[in-house]
């Protein structure tokens, strides 16, 4: 009882934090809020008016929300990155920075889930999908196993960071057994929700694009890569806005893993397209049509271009001794992200539909209405992430902790968020 | 960049003094107005909303899937869809929950031969299953395929010529195959859809969540999304409805071509058969071995679109000579 009452204290006082800060915080928070109600209010169009109002059709059925839903499950899955080293090789300089990873994870996992329901037909339906009161096609439906997993590995992130600043909060040592096992089935489950979204694609016979084994490895090389690169730029803002310190040593710790995890992802890349453009068959021209375009389309020939030379350039960064200073290991983490976003966002889901199994060739791009609620959800994210490492670093650095619970509030934190986050 | 800004971080400056009281009105005054101003904001960025006329009602939105419908709650849901489109085309319909029959399994044989493209089967499946004119849904698409290839990358979707058939061309009508490993089934994650036992796939237009994957599964493209409310002229409707067939589809689920089962249920033949007029359509029971289908299998030179992808379709393709 009193652990419910404690926890709950913990969870207000910490809550509370997240509307105080300095004019940057605010304005940061502000500018975040105004995106979010714009993609609202997006949304609500879109609800009126079905999803005619995006640029999807028949022909081209799924399109930039499942893209970046597809993108998002990357960056949730690779904080196992962080967790493996840490749990398993015993990494000392990560040790206090996997929360950071875990947070972002539960961010992306939210993301994620407001990517999928604004992409249903009938969002008021979904209880169908609750599995008990509705009907759930399990096993048998690969997006019944994405429902699972993904709330499985909310839940799973959000149990062990609540208890782990919990325990912090408290000044206790966690209890093992109340938090280890998690951790590692959390890394099991971090590769599954990877492996179940690329089945989403490979299981689907029909469209030879995605019918291709090497798409689940390519995914999780690619997220890991992605997701990384994500966290060491989070991991930098932190440290620049608020006093927490975060050795230079950890940050090349992760630039060591994101090196090899985007060597594997280029490899895996030139092995598709040549498996692709060597043999040659009819099989190529979803292929065709994202490097070359076909018949006279080339909507995505641009994009993916841009996409496989910043993938290029930022693997060569991360290979040279160069990105040992930071800025250019960050300049390699943002060619990596924006690389693989339209990789695995435009580059892997439009061309599976181009041209139809018919052989039609309908082209996509976003509507603008489609765009705003996209944003809309990318602010919402930053937002939750904002809100979580302004709750948890004033208790990771003790500033926050129940014996000063009934000690005045400091009036104003030595901890502001101001800054974007990636 | 930090350090600079961060004020006194000791105890609240105004915790004791007689103005204490006051402080906290002042800032219980500044969070009420801050909440106000979110709720407003909230509000406004939802006003589209206001436009919404095709409210689910509390009982569909209630309904059970299909299969678990008891023969009462049947019952009031067909008297529901009725009581709509009365409403909405101001047009008594009468909708039936047609089942399969016994010992029948449904196969469709499409004669390439005869076929000269002239699309009267499309818009009289259009007419016959109350699809929407605008934006316009078509169950099915007829393919101009140039002689000498099955490469339907080369086949023309949009073709418009004077008249047809056009020398040099054969054409080729795909729609739903009612396959007997339908890929769109497997994938659908609420079993919104599903194989009867005559054979054909059904939809529950009621259940259906709208995420487009079985979309993606098909492989013969035969599904369509109501991208937004249909729309068909109230004269245009065809009364005679069935629940897992025609009835009007609402905004945001799939629908596709189900062998007109309003009629092939009630052992009639589906509209494209009976406007095709050169014959090139044959439709019939697959079980009972005197049937035309039967003959045609045993007989004809027979085969199926992707083979390789093991659909094992229901419908049939085949040349004359
Ligand atoms: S043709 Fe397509 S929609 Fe019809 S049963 Fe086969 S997979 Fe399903
Ligand atoms: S769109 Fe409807 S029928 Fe198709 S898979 Fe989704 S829920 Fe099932």
């Amino acid at each position: 009882m009193k652990l419910i009452r404690d926890y709950s204290v913990f969870l207000y006082r910490s809550g509370c934090l997240a509307f105080r800060g300095d004019w940057r915080y605010y304005l940061w928070m502000g500018f975040l809020s105004v995106l979010c109600l714009v993609g609202l209010n997006a949304y609500a169009k879109q609800i009126v008016h079905g999803l005619i109002v995006t640029g999807m059709s028949d022909q081209v059925s799924w399109g930039v929300y499942i893209a970046n839903f597809t993108f998002l499950v990357g960056v949730a899955a690779a904080a196992v990155m962080l967790v493996i080293p840490v749990y398993i090789y015993k990494n000392e300089e990560l040790h206090d920075l996997v929360i950071f990873g875990e947070l972002l994870a539960v961010a992306a996992i939210l993301m994620c889930l407001a990517f999928v329901t604004v992409d249903l037909g009938r969002p008021d339906r979904f209880w169908h999908l609750i599995p008990g009161i509705g009907k759930f096609n399990f096993p048998g439906s690969m997006l019944s196993w994405d429902v699972i997993v993904l709330n499985g590995y909310l839940l799973l992130n959000v149990h062990i960071c609540g208890y782990l600043l919990f325990c912090r909060y408290r000044n206790t040592k966690p209890a093992l057994w109340f938090y280890i096992p998690f951790v590692f089935i959390g890394i099991f489950w971090a590769i599954s929700i990877h492996t179940v979204t690329a089945f989403l694609y490979v299981g689907l016979g029909g469209r030879p694009f995605w019918n291709s084994a090497i798409v689940g490895p390519r995914f999780i090389a690619s997220a890991f890569t992605a997701g990384l690169a994500l966290i060491i730029l989070a991991l930098q803002i932190i440290r620049r806005v608020t006093h927490y310190r975060i050795a230079d040593k950890a940050l090349l710790t992760l630039r060591g893993i994101v090196q090899i995890a985007m060597i594997i992802n280029v490899f895996l890349l030139f092995n598709e397209v040549f498996k692709e453009f060597y043999t040659g068959n009819l099989h190529v021209a979803s292929a065709n049509y994202l490097y070359f375009g076909l018949h006279g389309h080339h909507a995505l020939v641009p994009w993916i271009w841009t996409s496989i030379g910043f993938n290029l350039t930022a693997a060569v960064l991360l290979v040279l001794p160069a990105s040992k200073s930071l800025r250019w290991l960050d300049l390699a983490c943002v060619l990596a992200i924006v690389g693989i976003w339209i990789e695995k966002g435009m580059g892997l889901v439009i061309p599976g539909f181009v041209p139809t199994p018919l052989g039609e060739i309908v082209e996509y791009s976003p509507s603008l209405n489609e765009t705003l609620i996209c944003l809309g959800i990318w602010a919402f994210g930053f937002l939750c992430y904002t809100i979580f490492l302004r709750m948890s670093v004033p208790i990771l650095q003790g500033t926050l902790s129940q014996a000063g619970e009934n000690a005045p509030e400091p009036k104003e934190s030595s901890n502001t968020l101001t800054q974007p986050v990636s | 960049m930090h350090g600079d800004n961060c004020q006194c971080s000791g105890p609240k400056c105004n915790s004791s003094g007689e103005n204490s009281g006051q402080m906290d009105r002042r800032s219980f005054l500044r969070k009420s107005g801050l909440m106000a101003t979110g709720i407003a904001a909230i509000a406004a960025s939802l006003a589209p909303l206001r436009e919404l006329t095709d409210m689910t009602s509390v009982e569909e939105f209630l309904q059970k899937h299909y299969q678990e419908l008891t023969p009462e709650q049947m019952n009031k849901a067909l008297d529901r869809i009725t009581r709509e489109v009365e409403r909405q085309y101001s047009i008594r319909p009468h909708v039936r929950d047609l089942k399969p029959m016994d010992g029948v399994e449904f196969v469709y044989a499409l004669n390439l031969t005869r076929c000269i493209g002239c699309r009267k089967c499309v818009h009289a499946c259009v007419a016959e299953n109350n699809q929407s004119r605008s934006p316009e849904i078509q169950y099915i698409r007829v393919l101009k395929m140039p002689n000498g290839t099955f490469d339907m990358e080369k086949g023309d979707h949009n073709y418009a010529p004077e008249s047809v058939p056009e020398k040099g061309f054969f054409y080729m009508p795909v729609q739903c195959h009612q396959c007997h490993n339908p890929p769109c089934v497997k994938v659908c994650p609420v079993n919104a859809t599903w194989q009867e036992k005559d054979g054909i796939t059904v939809i529950d237009y009621d259940w259906c969540i709208g995420c487009r994957h079985c979309e993606a599964a098909c492989p013969y493209w035969a599904r369509r999304f109501n991208f937004t409310k249909p729309s068909i002229p109230k004269d245009q409707i065809n009364p005679d409805m069935a629940y897992l067939g025609n009835r009007p589809r609402h905004q945001g689920v799939m629908e596709k071509c189900h062998f007109c089962i309003q009629r092939t249920r009630a052992g009639r033949y589906p509209a494209c058969l009976e406007v095709c007029p050169t014959g090139a359509r044959k439709f019939g029971n697959i079980l009972d071995p005197n049937s035309e289908v039967s003959y045609i299998l045993k007989n004809k030179r027979v085969f199926v679109l992707k083979e390789d992808v093991g659909t094992l379709p229901r419908f049939f393709y085949y040349f004359d000579v």
